[in-house]
């Protein structure tokens, strides 16, 4: 055992000197990140000794890192010495429902997630996310049938380990970049997926994230592998209360798809985007989202819809390894008052006749400020290569932006690239149209702007669909007029 | 009287565009305002809409006896005045289905009548493509999205068939059209009239009318209606010009 080592196990040996805030609802741990508050998490989750291990390899390349400054998007300096690290509702490991706190059932069903009633009726099976820990996973059962593996992150480290040693980290690695490194630290809890071979997911998948704690920055990592000639189709849908400090997210998500295997991974994201007259308290979303087609014929499609959040810095890639891949990536993305969004896609070819499409939608309104930042590289191998861009913005109002920055890398000169991109204003001829036939200006909006998406809209699945076509109404109440 | 305007001065940007019209018109009765471009037929469409950008200066426009002025653009459409643009716009992936339903369904409400499920609006907008000789796929299709001149106006005139306004105003619904496109979009304004409903066509040319007859022919020269008269007056117009009317 090495010095260091024994220094780690004598020091988590000890009593934690800075102790639990906690209240009636939750356990929090206090400001600060360093070993300890790493170790205390890996502890309180009774990991495995290579998983600590891997979160203080992360931690120690963190400590290297610089925060990146390239994106589009200013906000005032972190002090990530003043966000907690960990909490968690305080009940935890319940076996139904009715062991679930009450209030935080309440809050569920506020934010339109009965989870009985999802049950019940629309055959989505739930891992819902509070905070940190899941409280409640459903239709277990039904999935198990399948043979199919959908669980918290915890309990997956638990009770499939050789698993998550295998693919953790193989999309992402610790040392991608300063958000992903601090999640790899310090991740609290997310999903897990593993379908077996030649198994379609009986159901769709989702879970609901949802930010509890002032002051406690949410980690999530999710993992989910589709073996050999399987398919799933996973749901994600976030939404936050109101805030007054600025919080921060950084989620990773990894993918991998193996031969013949098909991952639909569908977004909507929706975390409080600040006042709407000052921008104060939005969440800061720092995402790592990537998948790799790994094998022949594998499919990874990236359909999301962004309209929360302050701050958004999210960029879901493919990486097309295996031939005949196919990546895909469908985004809408709303800013509305101050936000601020600098988000896109990267698409690297590596197989032979990889595939690649990219539809973005940037809506801004207010003083609203959207970035698509997007990347295709043609590596040297990728015979054939072809991408297909699209990334059309429109504008409602004069204090609004909206910019684009493809980079495109070709190293095969067999790849075929295609690049669109426009820029338009919601005009008052359009509005001025749907007036004369009757219909308001807020209608006319909401119609014009789901005109827009609706490429990006046909990919969601229904109910999806519906939230996120209510989703933009919301999003761009009093934009207009 | 269903339209009345009096001595209305209205512009665009401090300019002073219409200066002082007067126009009356009845139920039943179609009225056609001919003149060049920039005398200001246009800005009277524009005015009589509601269209933002447009001031009225001075006078007043009824509507059922009911002073308009302060109406938004939806209010005035709803309550029943329509016009077919001269410009139609086009509206990317909203399709024609759904833009008209919304339309249709937002003035069945303002009326407090029961909005129409998608079925029976699907049978009776089948029955108003037949009408305007237009295909099915145009339902599918975005609201003039890749639409010919021809279509856009055709298009024009079905939203009016379909929602049944008391007052059309159309302007210069007969520019770009073939003469095929023409006698159909006419053919469908022919069918449209009846005793309670009321047009205003603005055109530039004499040729609509030879397809449609209108009861008052007005002719507008910088802003005012210098001459009316009956149909005979356009046909005067379409030989000798404008210039023999002192412009």
């Amino acid at each position: 055992m090495s010095n260091e080592q024994q220094i780690i196990d004598s020091r988590l040996k000890a009593d934690y000197e800075y102790g639990f805030v906690t209240d009636i609802e939750s356990e929090t741990l206090p400001p600060g990140l360093d070993k300890n508050i790493i170790r205390t998490i890996s502890a309180k989750k009774e990991e495995p000794e290579w998983l600590l291990e891997w979160r203080l390899k992360a931690y120690r390349h963190w400590l290297n890192m610089e925060e990146p400054q390239w994106a589009n998007v200013t906000y005032p300096k972190i002090d990530y010495q003043a966000i907690s690290y960990f909490s968690q509702p305080k009940k935890k490991e319940l076996s139904s429902l009715d062991e679930v706190d009450p209030d935080l059932l309440a809050t569920y069903d506020k934010l339109g997630i009965p989870l009985e009633e999802q049950k019940m009726l629309s055959g989505v099976a739930v891992d819902a996310v509070f905070d940190s820990v899941s409280v409640a996973t459903t239709f277990k059962e039904e999935l198990k049938k399948a043979g199919v593996i959908f669980c918290s992150f915890s309990e997956a480290v638990k009770n499939h380990p050789g698993l998550i040693k295998k693919y953790l980290g193989s999309v992402v690695p610790y040392t991608d970049n300063y958000f992903a490194t601090m999640n790899s630290a310090v991740f609290s809890d997310g999903s897990f997926v593993y379908i077996p071979k030649g198994v379609r997911c009986p159901m769709e998948l989702s879970t609901y994230f949802r930010i509890n704690e002032a002051k406690t920055g949410q980690f999530e990592r999710t993992l989910i592998i589709a073996d050999e000639g399987s398919h799933v189709s996973y749901l994600e849908g976030c939404t936050a209360p109101m805030r007054d400090e600025n919080q921060l997210h950084a989620a990773v998500v990894e993918l991998v798809a193996h031969r013949d295997a098909t991952i639909k991974y569908s977004t909507v994201q929706n975390w409080y985007p600040g006042h709407p007259e000052t921008g104060a308290g939005g969440i800061y979303n720092f995402v790592t989202k990537r998948g790799t087609c790994l094998e022949e014929n594998s499919r990874i499609s990236w359909t999301q819809v962004e309209t929360g959040s302050a701050i958004t810095w999210k960029y879901p890639s493919c990486i097309l390894k295996g031939d005949n891949s196919v990546g895909e990536f469908y985004s809408v993305a709303v800013t509305n008052n101050f936000q601020q969004a600098d988000t896109g896609t990267k698409m690297i070819h590596m197989g032979k006749n990889t595939k690649s499409t990219i539809i973005s939608k940037g809506i801004s309104a207010g003083k609203g400020q959207q970035t698509y930042r997007g990347g295709v590289k043609i590596m040297k191998g990728a015979e054939n290569a072809r991408n297909f861009s699209q990334c059309d913005s429109i504008l409602i109002g004069d204090k609004c932006g909206a910019h684009t920055f493809p980079y495109i890398d070709v190293r095969n000169p067999s790849a075929q690239m295609e690049h669109e991109a426009t820029t338009s204003n919601i005009g008052d001829d359009q509005l001025f149209y749907c007036n004369q036939r009757g219909i308001s200006t807020e209608n006319a909006v909401s119609l014009i702007v789901n005109g827009f998406c609706k490429e990006v809209f046909n990919e969601l699945p229904m109910e999806f669909a519906v939230e996120a076509t209510k989703l933009m109404e919301v999003s761009l109440e009093g934009s207009v007029g | 009287m269903m339209l009345e305007i009096k001595n209305l001065y209205a512009g665009v940007d401090d300019k002073q565009i219409l200066k002082g019209i007067n126009l009356a018109i009845m139920p039943g009765e179609m009225h056609t305002i001919m003149g060049r471009n920039g005398s200001g037929k246009s800005t009277l469409a524009n005015v009589i809409t509601g269209r933002e950008g447009y001031a009225v200066i001075k006078g007043d426009i009824l509507f059922n006896g009911e002073s308009i002025l302060d109406w938004s653009p939806e209010d005035r459409a709803l309550t029943g005045i329509f016009m077919s643009f001269q410009y139609p716009v086009v509206i990317p992936g909203v399709n024609n289905t759904y833009f008209l339903k919304a339309a249709l369904n937002a003035k069945r409400k303002h009326k407090d009548e029961k909005e129409l499920d998608a079925a029976d609006f699907l049978k009776l907008i089948k029955s108003k493509l037949a009408e305007m000789d237009m295909d099915a796929n145009y339902l599918q299709r975005g609201v003039n999205e890749g639409f010919s001149g021809g279509e856009k106006k055709r298009n024009e005139i079905l939203q009016m068939l379909t929602l049944e306004p008391a007052l059309s105003v159309l302007d210069e619904t007969d520019s770009g059209l073939d003469i095929d496109a023409l006698k159909i979009v006419a053919e469908g304004v022919n069918k449209y009239r009846s005793p309670k409903r009321s047009f205003l066509v603005i055109t530039h040319y004499q040729r609509l009318l030879n397809y449609i007859e209108p009861d008052f022919v007005h002719v507008l020269i910088d802003g005012q209606i210098v001459k009316s008269g009956g149909k005979d007056l356009a046909v005067d117009l379409e030989e000798k010009g404008y210039s023999w009317l002192g412009a």
